[in-house]
């Protein structure tokens, strides 16, 4: 026993001091910094609740917080509907099921950055692609990332666009539980493939409609280099983020201890979100 | 009836495939056309050129932004696979004081936004005179909870007996790790190399936090910098610098679709 614990603690060794080195002291850092005016240049000083003052009455943050609403209000039923529908669409015998699959979950490999500069030449308002096509079909051109009104929702579109592919692998994993002599059971009852899909397949996955919400949620709060390569925020700041601010405080105002408030008050929002997601859905599940 | 469904179903499948692989291809196409090309439908150009690809790599250090991400990105695959291994099997198999302690903060970790430690992370950098350099971009890196999860639960299932007979012939831990548990986790590895592979090689605000010398970035990081930066000058260039990024992605991708898969839709899942 005595060998077996020295090497279990050998083996165990780097793992815990990397925790307390890159997860332990930043989380209660990050905690101590809310209380700290500091540029890193300069020593820090002490701020008192002047952080948490000023991002109450920071304009600039709550826009950004207002934003994520509407990413949010946008991006995730359309999330759910698309995954949904293309999962169930997949859950039969199909020739090219791989390719099919494949080509969904292409965007997710790729890199945001690389999907950011992408979807900037499709929304492109002149030689865009997006306009192009409109323009082919007899549609007026639309000014997606220019103007105020559709700047959120074409990166709320994007976002679904590039994550669907791996909700639908939520999905279809969630699917494969749901027993066939249950669904053909309700077929033989006479219920449409509508009802059955209402009353029988939909019920039983809300377990992953429930991951797929919060895992979309926290994907929108975390929102930052779409904005950053595509919109830089505007057009009359409709498009910034929270953690495009966070950047900004830290990279360019060297305001350390605003923009660890900032991430401090992000983690809470995202906590209290979730929590409240999982409440409002436990219950249902219950039922 | 029923053959008239299955016709609407393949047809909206591939119009549903289509919205996903067609503008990959408009970008390829782009980046072949002259100027005046630029943002035509056509995906075959009339007059191909490689002008974009060397404004491109004239302009900015995309070949050493490449090496730079394929090095980061190696070690810290190389380092979460040997000393993720190393943690996954002494919590799966070694009893120890603090185990449960060590397991439950694990756990833990995945419930921590990144955005959370950013801050901190980024100062301890700085503090450490860590930046441009590559330690700043590999040490946070170097161990990931979720691939110890995954690599313990895989550790967990293997025959208390084959590490038995191990013992009994004399073999430290450090080599029944080795070579008794890593030839049957293969699959395992695999899928910890993926994801971590590719978390790494995609990963951009941390490096944009980290590195300000645009001979260390890294390949997503410089495609932004050179996009938002105005070097790129037109689409056709900014799109030809993100094919650097997408060509050897989508190789891989096509070869080995199913790891990745699996992979990133089960890390994601866990994390």
């Amino acid at each position: 026993m005595r060998a077996e614990e020295r090497s279990g603690w050998l083996l165990a060794m780097p793992y815990a001091v990397f925790l307390l080195a890159f997860v332990a002291y930043p989380i209660v850092f990050a905690v101590v910094l809310v209380f700290l005016h500091w540029d890193l240049v300069t020593s820090p000083s002490f701020a008192g609740l002047d952080n948490v003052r000023l991002l109450t009455h920071d304009g600039r943050f709550w826009r950004a917080v207002g934003n994520t609403f509407v990413f949010l209000a946008i991006h995730i039923p359309l999330q759910i509907v698309s995954a949904l529908a293309l999962a169930v669409a997949l859950n039969r015998r199909l020739a090219f099921r791989a390719f099919w699959r494949a080509a969904f979950f292409l965007p997710v490999v790729i890199s945001g950055a690389v999907v950011a500069v992408l979807w900037n030449a499709l929304y492109a308002t002149d030689v865009g692609l997006i306009n192009r096509l409109l323009v082919r079909v007899g549609l007026a051109p639309v000014a997606w990332l220019t103007d105020p009104r559709t700047a959120m929702p074409a990166i709320a579109a994007m976002v679904t666009w590039k994550n669907v592919g791996f909700y639908v692998i939520i999905y279809l994993a969630g699917l494969q539980y749901i027993p066939r002599s249950a669904q053909e059971a309700i077929e033989l009852e006479g219920a449409t493939a509508w009802q059955r899909f209402r009353h029988l397949t939909l019920p039983l996955l809300l377990p992953q409609t429930i991951l797929v919400l919060t895992l979309s949620t926290i994907n929108g709060f975390q929102l930052f280099i779409e904005p950053y390569v595509m919109t830089g925020g505007g057009p009359l700041r409709r498009t910034y983020s929270i953690v495009l601010y966070l950047y900004t405080n830290a990279f360019f105002y060297q305001k350390m201890g605003y923009a660890a408030t900032i991430g401090v008050a992000l983690a809470l929002m995202i906590g209290g979100v979730v929590a409240i997601q999982r409440r409002l859905l436990g219950s249902a599940e219950a039922r | 009836m029923r053959t008239l469904r299955r016709v609407a179903l393949y047809a909206g499948l591939t119009l549903a495939a289509l919205t996903f692989i067609y503008p990959f291809l408009w970008m390829a196409a782009t980046t072949l056309k002259p100027p005046f090309e630029v943002g035509t439908l056509a995906l075959i150009p009339e007059r191909p050129t490689l002008d974009n690809y060397r404004t491109m790599w004239a302009r900015a250090p995309f070949g050493r932004a490449l090496l730079n991400s394929a090095l980061v990105a190696t070690t810290i695959t190389a380092a979460v696979l040997v000393l993720g291994s190393m943690t996954a099997y002494a919590m799966a198999r070694l009893r120890f004081r603090g185990r449960p302690v060590l397991q439950a903060v694990t756990l833990g970790v995945l419930l921590v936004p990144g955005q959370l430690t950013l801050i901190p992370l980024y100062t301890l950098i700085v503090q450490l005179g860590w930046i441009d350099t590559y330690a700043a971009l590999v040490v946070p890196y170097l161990l990931n909870a979720t691939a110890i999860l995954m690599l313990r639960q895989f550790f967990v299932q293997i025959p208390q007996s084959l590490i038995d007979s191990a013992r009994m012939d004399g073999m430290g831990e450090l080599r029944i790790l080795f070579t008794i548990f890593w030839p049957l986790a293969k699959p395992a590895l695999a899928i910890v190399a993926i994801f971590t592979f590719m978390g790494s090689w995609n990963e951009v605000l941390w490096p944009l936090l980290v590195v300000r010398d645009q001979r260390l970035m890294t390949l997503p990081q410089l495609l932004t910098v050179f996009a938002l930066g105005g070097g790129a000058g037109s689409m056709g260039v900014s799109l030809a610098s993100a094919m650097v990024l997408v060509v050897p992605v989508v190789v891989a991708y096509v070869f080995l679709q199913r790891y990745f898969i699996e992979s990133m839709a089960g890390a994601g899942i866990k994390g």
